[in-house]
């Protein structure tokens, strides 16, 4: 019987496998290995059941750690337990894997290998991880495709009982973990087959029972510590001959035969290549083109990482070879080689020694590194390095895949290097937008070809670093034969590329990619008539010069007049299988049909109707255009970075911001990964469909507008008209400012950064005027981005920037109009349309941005914060802004904290060296700069002031002290230190941290973003999830009650906390905000932060905010251990007692209201708790906000 | 005692039909209903509006879910897809169809011709016995005649009626200016029956927060005699199957309604108040009744106090106000 085949990734394939095997699973979520636990969570909540008929329990635990302490206990107490990780996730388990590897425990680890943050976070895949696990004990396995993925998985799973020795089995995360690929799936009989039964029995028998009771975790003495360690031994070496068995009966069920060492290539081969991973796939369809025109190359894959068999390697190798290559994906700065090289060196040397070897003369051996943080590794490279293998001398510790014009490791390659294979394949390339259906409907393609046709399928798709406007790229390949180029689709090798968005035909040379008589399929609202007109320069030559076929839809109103929206993946889709003919016309109307069914259910209705509609008119639309014989455009119209940015930013960020960073050569980038704020201004992304226009006639300036604006995009400033009537535009609207606070004569302006805005309306929203004659309008209303708006707004905006910030000295930080008159350090984030972190950030950062440093934990805000090509956070004229810096993701708290000690350290020193330098100057100066009051920003300003005095006086002074003073001088200004994450980070993996933190005393500031769930990662429950709420690992709604976190950090009594939210009591978090810092102690500010993970539109940000607040779901409150000096309750409660029914808030919320129809029963049940719940908290907290300090407390 | 009713040309043991309530999306509690002796069971209303907003906030997820972002593509567990509003009333029929011996009606609200044709035959595919619809449109359109309200009316029913064979019944409202008119016009369009009186949500002001809100109230036994008038008209006078339906709570309620000419009389407020066994209640007490009537039956006792049959059957009509105006009993 044929085996059944499924398209699905390497995430999946490992999965599968993982839940059929297992009995317990604890999972923690990160990047690129949440999928796994995903899915493991999925068969289970489905009700999906183990090769022994029960379903695994999965939890999710609080941490990597947590996960591989809850492992090491199931697995001591006799189950078959597994988890997946990978990255500095695999880093928390090692203390477990050591224990786990040396009481002989089987189990499996499924690791997506991920970089490991060094200089950077990457998410990106090298083996970094894996190799900083290979002395735990544990086997290593690695997998080099999605099917190797699926096959190994359960041979890892056979051959770990079998052994009794744990087994990491890795696969490229990025590459494998997320390439779609159809494979022949495994039967539960085949598995049943390959596990042995008795290893499970003797697994169980071994299991820690008071019925045989043993004790395990002894503390050994140097009498037997070492011979016990060396007592494994034997396990160690029978492993290798386990392994082999296992998959030989592999091989005898399923007709697919792996070796742990597997050559491939000439039998007579020089040069070879050895490798792990997914490269080995690059590296044999190199060797089968190179060998095919008369080399002699070969490939030695290497599945057995550890414990490496020597001897059974070194038999793979034929005589013939004469220089070897061993390639690492992963750096150890200040080894001689890295780990795989270092092997394969040890091991011929090994052979050498012990008379085995089978060289007449020993091959030339060099170690390179390639593919770090998923760097394409590619034929052009394979090659490269076979022509360097046949040098007289080899270059040792080569690098492939980049320019190292520093150290000059590098080895050149021939960037027009194409396989036949690859030429072969059909490849297309498909460009849309992160929320236009591009990627999903891709994946739908794939899967129908690959269940319709006998050919082999390959799907991978490239996004970038934004969460909102982000651009998709889909690689798509189809072959009759094998396809194993796991690489992207490069130059000229795309047999079709549709571009779903024209604003990508301006941000990147789309056809590049398109190979010579390719087909271009263009979703565009321009007329046909007028689409030539309407191309690039670029786009226009490569129509030309590759003799493209061109075509064009207008989706967008295809997809109006079918009530679909913006959504325009299945006309697309359709046009696609038209216009490639891959499928008969037929076959693929209904196997697009059945996917439409297949989402939207077979009782989907209007839906349903609806997509079949554009499934069968799509092609109706598509038009083909005829290509004039030369180009009528004079130069793209790509916006260059302008001369006045900074030199680093023309340089090296423009290049990362036009997606030519590959090209960037090591010399030039910072080699201790320090990189300049106030980036993201130059990166215009252009997504805003419409823009906010302020009605100067309404506007009664309240400064609200700029408080919610998630990407600092409208701002307000106030000038002097007549200091600027020169050279005011005519178009920029200012209007006398309101308010006698402000000078006679002063205008404001409001106004919006056209290019930057994303035009989420929230500003609109928020706006408290209405217009009593049209109810309808406001002081900001929504207006289509179109020209010549959009070329005067931007005219408008470069006019206010050079507008001179107001003296902030001046302003009444405590006044939501005044202070948002101060300028913001964050701006223009990749944040997702509406967000509800960043305006707290942006807050933040205009108020204490000038003296803030930020330790900001891994999720979101580090993300939007941190990644590049830009950063959102930035400087102000003066030069001053926020500092920042991500360390991890569990110990931010920490960092922050030793930020705070530092700074503390320094000034008290400093203070120590004004003393002794005291005879050298003013006396007044010292006294001043050593008492100032620094409580508001005149006070800074004025120890600023001091301090240049005192720079002043110091350069005269030719004392060694004075020297060492102008190092520290700064320090006497006071410093805000931030520590900010989200709830992922606060609630649960940097939880302990935080308590410690907060229990220290120290001056430090904790902003929680509290988006009730892991947000980064794609929305998995965390402890701040409440009761009843839907996310990845609650699909049946979280059972349990969110913990309260202010509560516990009240519990401290002398640690400042609040909890706010912005869209419903704005004032309030400001006040927060103010008091917190003015705090001399640890602050927490918990920030009700929406966010799309809930599944809701995030234009209804600021009224989910109200009902989570009106409904008591999060009560305003304010704890200051300064109140009790006073007499007065710490706590104040700042919401009113719950006045919406607890109902209406979770029926207004997708997380919640989607409960309802999957657990009816469950949703009620949860509601009613919630309700009460609610209602008790706020009576707790309303008792003790009216308890007074015992009288002794007050000063 | 023969209890037997008609309705809908089905041949019921008792006149307690439970109508339309969230009762029935719970099958035990269904089967508590049949043991009681309902003899026949209306399901809980699907809602067009519900099929919509459903399929709105569908298109919504799929939207927002794919954010196109390397870490995530998706958010919300992709097996926490709700299943949709229809298919779960459809595997509800089922359910019921497999546990329960009495007829299962599916009810329909709806407003527009297609979902409700669409969806009709989808119900009596799955197995309903008869299909009772919702029509409420409320006219708040002044320039929205009482006629053509009515003609949408008719022309939504007459098309559902050729494109199903089942028995149709229809819930009217209370709110027509000829009601035995309009009944008459149904009549022609081949439904079997008709229900009087739906209730409704209603809109309801909150004072203190100033915005207007949706409530609905439990019926009281007095708000059935609104029925009682309307089914003691029209017994006799059409060959429409009468039901009964709002505010009866005891087996009098019930009583009263057969004798002005109801075949069913449908419970819902007091089921929801008391539990499945108030059912069994009332019918011992119909019973009972009828043991002590003269009747042999109900077949006979029904529709003997209609307005047809009545001594004075001006007290149906507006004169009644007269009298009541005379005698102070008000």
């Amino acid at each position: 019987m044929n085996p059944k085949q499924l398209t699905l990734d390497g995430n999946e394939a490992a999965a599968r496998i993982a839940h059929a095997t297992n009995e317990v699973i604890a999972i923690y979520p990160i990047t690129p290995a949440s999928v796994m636990g995903e899915v493991a969570d999925t068969l289970s909540a489905e009700g999906h059941t183990n090769l022994w008929g029960s379903v695994p329990k999965i939890v999710e635990m609080q941490s990597e750690a947590g996960a591989a302490g809850t492992i090491h206990g199931a697995l001591q107490a006799g189950s078959l337990c597994t988890t997946f990780t990978a990255s500095q996730g695999l880093l928390l388990m090692l203390p477990n894997m050591y224990k786990i590897a040396g009481e002989l425990t089987p189990t499996v680890f499924h690791i997506a290998a991920r970089s490991l943050a060094a200089q950077a976070l990457s998410i990106f895949c090298d083996h970094s991880d894996v190799m900083a696990a290979r002395a735990t004990g544990f086997a290593i396995l690695a997998s080099n495709s999605v099917q190797e993925v699926q096959d190994m998985a359960l041979i890892s799973q056979a051959v770990s009982l079998k052994s009794r020795l744990p087994v990491l089995h890795f696969f490229d995360g990025f590459r494998t973990s997320h390439e779609i690929a159809k494979i022949d799936t495994l039967s539960d009989e085949q598995m049943r087959l390959l596990l042995d039964q008795s290893g499970i029995h003797q697994h169980r028998a071994r299991a820690m029972s008071p019925d045989h009771p043993v004790i395990r975790g002894t503390s050994q003495n140097p009498d037997v510590y070492f011979q016990a360690r060396e007592s494994v031994n034997p396990y160690y070496q029978a492993f290798s001959t386990h392994l082999t068995e296992v998959m030989q009966a592999f091989a005898d069920l399923t007709g697919r035969h792996y070796q742990p060492y597997e050559y491939y290539g000439a039998a007579d081969a020089t040069e070879l290549i050895i490798v792990m991973g997914s490269a080995v796939q690059t590296l044999q369809e190199t060797v089968d083109h190179l060998n095919a025109i008369g080399e002699k190359t070969a490939v030695l894959a290497v599945r057995l990482f550890r414990p490496l068999d020597t001897e059974c390697l070194i038999k793979m190798i034929p005589a013939s070879i004469q220089s070897i290559a061993v390639l690492d994906r992963c750096k150890e700065p200040g080894s001689e080689g890295e780990p795989l090289f270092k092997d394969i060196v040890t091991c011929l040397a090994q052979a050498v020694s012990q008379g085995k070897s089978p060289f007449s003369q020993l091959p030339k051996i060099c170690g390179g590194r390639y593919g770090l943080s998923s760097k394409e590794f590619t034929p052009g490279m394979v090659k490269a390095i076979f022509e360097m293998l046949k040098t007289p001398v080899l270059k040792q510790g080569f690098t492939i895949g980049i320019d190292d014009d520093l150290s000059h490791t590098s080895l050149a390659w021939d960037k027009d290097f194409r396989t036949r294979a690859s030429q072969a394949a059909t490849s297309a390339l498909f460009y849309g937008l992160g929320a236009d259906g591009t990627v999903s409907a891709n994946k739908n393609a794939i899967k129908i070809i690959g269940e319709q046709t006998d050919l082999t399928v390959q799907g991978y798709f490239v996004y970038d670093s934004k969460k909102s406007g982000a651009m998709t790229i889909s690689h798509l390949r189809f072959s009759n034969e094998p396809i194993r180029s796991a690489y992207l689709i490069q130059d000229n090798e795309a047999k079709f590329v549709a571009c779903h968005q024209t604003v990508f035909l301006e941000r990147k040379d789309l056809l590049n990619a398109a190979a010579p008589k390719g087909i271009f399929l263009l979703n565009t609202s321009t007329p046909p008539d007028r689409v030539w007109d309407s191309l690039p320069l670029t786009i226009q030559h490569s129509l030309i010069d590759k003799q493209l076929t061109f075509y064009v839809i207008d989706a967008y109103a295809l997809a109006e007049k079918l009530e679909m929206g913006r959504r325009i993946n299945t006309i697309m889709q359709s046009c696609f299988f038209a216009i490639t003919e891959l499928l008969p016309r037929d076959t693929a109307l209904q196997a697009m049909k059945a996917a439409v069914e297949e989402t939207y259910g077979s009782k989907g209705g209007r839906i349903t109707e609806i997509n079949y509609q554009a499934i069968d008119l799509a092609p109706e639309h598509l038009h083909n255009i005829a290509i004039p014989n030369r180009v009528n455009q004079i130069a793209n119209r790509v916006q260059k970075i302008p001369d006045h940015a900074p030199e680093f930013v023309r340089q090296i960020t423009a290049r990362l911001i036009a997606g030519e960073g590959d090209l960037i050569p090591v010399s030039q980038l910072p080699d201790d990964g320090t990189w300049p704020t106030a980036t993201a201004q130059w990166e215009k992304r252009n997504i805003a469909l419409e823009i906010p226009v302020w009605d100067t006639e309404l506007c009664i300036h309240c400064g609200k507008c700029p408080l919610v604006c998630p990407h600092s995009a409208i701002r307000s400033k106030i000038f002097d008209p007549e200091t600027v009537e020169q050279t005011v535009p005519e178009s920029f609207l200012h209007t006398p400012v309101k308010g006698k606070e402000f000078p006679e004569g002063y205008h404001i302006s409001y106004q919006v950064a056209p290019e930057d805005c994303t035009g989420c309306g929230l500003c609109v929203d928020i706006c408290p005027i209405k217009d009593k004659t049209q109810p309808g309008r406001r002081a900001l209303n929504m207006e289509p981005l179109v020209e010549p708006i959009l070329k005067q707004e931007q005219q408008n905006w470069n006019y206010f920037l050079s507008l001179p910030e107001y003296d902030r000295t001046k302003l009444r930080t405590g006044v939501i109009k005044e202070a948002m008159l101060t300028q913001p350090l964050f701006e223009f984030s990749g944040a997702c349309a509406g967000c509800g972190e960043t305006p707290y950030l942006r807050l933040a950062s205009q108020l204490f941005g000038d003296r803030m440093l930020i330790a900001n934990a891994t999720g979101c805000s580090s993300i939007y914060g941190g990644n590049l090509p830009t950063t959102p956070w930035c400087k102000n004229s003066e030069g001053r802004g926020p500092t920042w810096n991500n360390s991890l993701f569990e110990d931010n708290a920490e960092f922050g904290l030793g930020m705070r000690l530092a700074v503390d350290h320094q000034a008290r020193y400093a203070q120590q060296l004004l003393e002794q330098l005291r005879p050298d100057l003013d006396d007044t100066l010292v006294d001043t700069l050593l008492h100032a009051d620094q409580g508001d920003e005149t006070g800074i300003y004025e120890q600023r002031q001091r301090v240049l005095q005192l720079r002043d006086q110091l350069s005269q002074s030719s004392s060694s002290l004075a020297r060492e003073l102008e190092t520290l001088a700064d320090q006497l200004v006071k410093k805000s230190v931030w520590i900010i994450g989200g709830d992922g980070w606060a609630y649960d993996i940097g939880f302990g941290g935080l308590d410690h933190v907060l229990a220290s005393g120290e001056n430090v500031n904790i902003l929680v973003l509290d988006t009730e769930v892991y947000s980064n990662t794609g929305g998995q429950t965390s402890k701040a999830t409440p009761r009843g709420a839907v996310a990845k690992f609650s699909a049946g709604g979280k059972a349990t009650a969110k913990k309260d976190l202010a509560m516990i950090a009240m519990s401290y009594e002398n640690v400042y906390v609040a909890q706010v939210a912005y869209g419903a009591k704005d004032l309030h978090t400001l006040k927060a905000f103010l008091e917190a810092e003015s705090f001399d102690g640890p602050s927490l500010i918990i920030a009700y932060s929406p966010c799309i993970a809930w599944g809701n539109d995030l234009k209804h940000n600021h009224h989910m905010q109200d009902l989570a607040i009106r409904s008591g779901h999060w009560p305003l409150l304010r704890y200051d251990p300064r109140r009790i000096a006073t007499g007065e309750s710490p706590l104040q409660l700042d919401s009113k007692p719950p006045s919406v029914a607890y109902r209406e808030f979770t029926s207004s919320e997708t997380r919640f209201s989607m409960l309802w129809r999957s657990h009816e029963a469950d949703a009620e049940k949860y509601l009613t708790a919630s309700q009460q719940e609610s209602q008790r908290h706020y009576h707790h907290y309303e008792q003790l906000a009216a308890l007074k300090p015992n009288s002794d407390e007050k000063e | 005692m023969d209890l037997q009713t008609h309705y809908l040309g089905m041949t019921l043991a008792n006149p307690l039909v439970p109508s339309a309530s969230p009762l029935s999306r719970d099958i035990s509690l269904c089967c508590q209903l049949e043991d009681a002796g309902a003899s026949a069971l209306v399901m809980y209303s699907l809602f067009e509006e519900e099929l919509d907003s459903h399929q709105a906030r569908q298109i919504q997820l799929l939207e927002s879910r794919e954010i196109g972002h390397s870490e995530a593509t998706h958010f919300l567990p992709l097996h926490a897809e709700p299943s949709h509003a229809l298919e779960q009333y459809l595997e509800q029929i089922h359910n019921l169809k497999q546990r329960l011996a009495i007829p299962v009606i599916a009810s329909l609200n709806g407003t527009s011709q297609d979902g409700w044709i669409n969806i009709a035959k989808q119900l009596t595919e799955a197995g309903a016995d008869a299909l009772e619809l919702n029509i409420y449109n409320v006219a708040a359109d002044p320039l929205h005649s009482a006629s053509d309200m009515e003609k949408g009316y008719i022309e939504l029913i007459s098309a559902l009626r050729e494109s199903v064979t089942c028995p149709i019944m229809v819930k009217l409202s209370p709110f027509f200016s000829a009601l035995g008119h309009f009944v008459k016009q149904l009549e022609d369009t081949g439904v079997n029956g008709v229900s009087l009186f739906n209730r409704f949500y209603q809109p309801d002001i909150d004072p203190d927060t100033l915005r207007v809100q949706s409530s609905i109230h439990l019926s009281r036994s007095e708000d059935a005699l609104l029925s009682m008038r309307w089914l003691g008209i029209l017994f006799g006078k059409t060959r429409l199957t009468l039901a009964a339906t709002g505010g009866i709570h005891t087996a009098d309620d019930a009583v009263k309604m057969l004798l002005a000419g109801a075949d069913v009389t449908h419970l819902c407020s007091v089921l929801l108040q008391q539990g499945p066994n108030a059912l069994n209640s009332i019918l011992k007490g119909i019973s009972d009744w009828l043991e002590e009537s003269p009747y042999e039956s109900l077949e006979q006792a029904r529709g003997v106090l209609s307005h047809l049959h009545s001594n004075d059957p001006t007290l149906y009509e507006r004169a009644s106000y007269v009298q009541l105006l005379k005698t102070g009993r008000y």
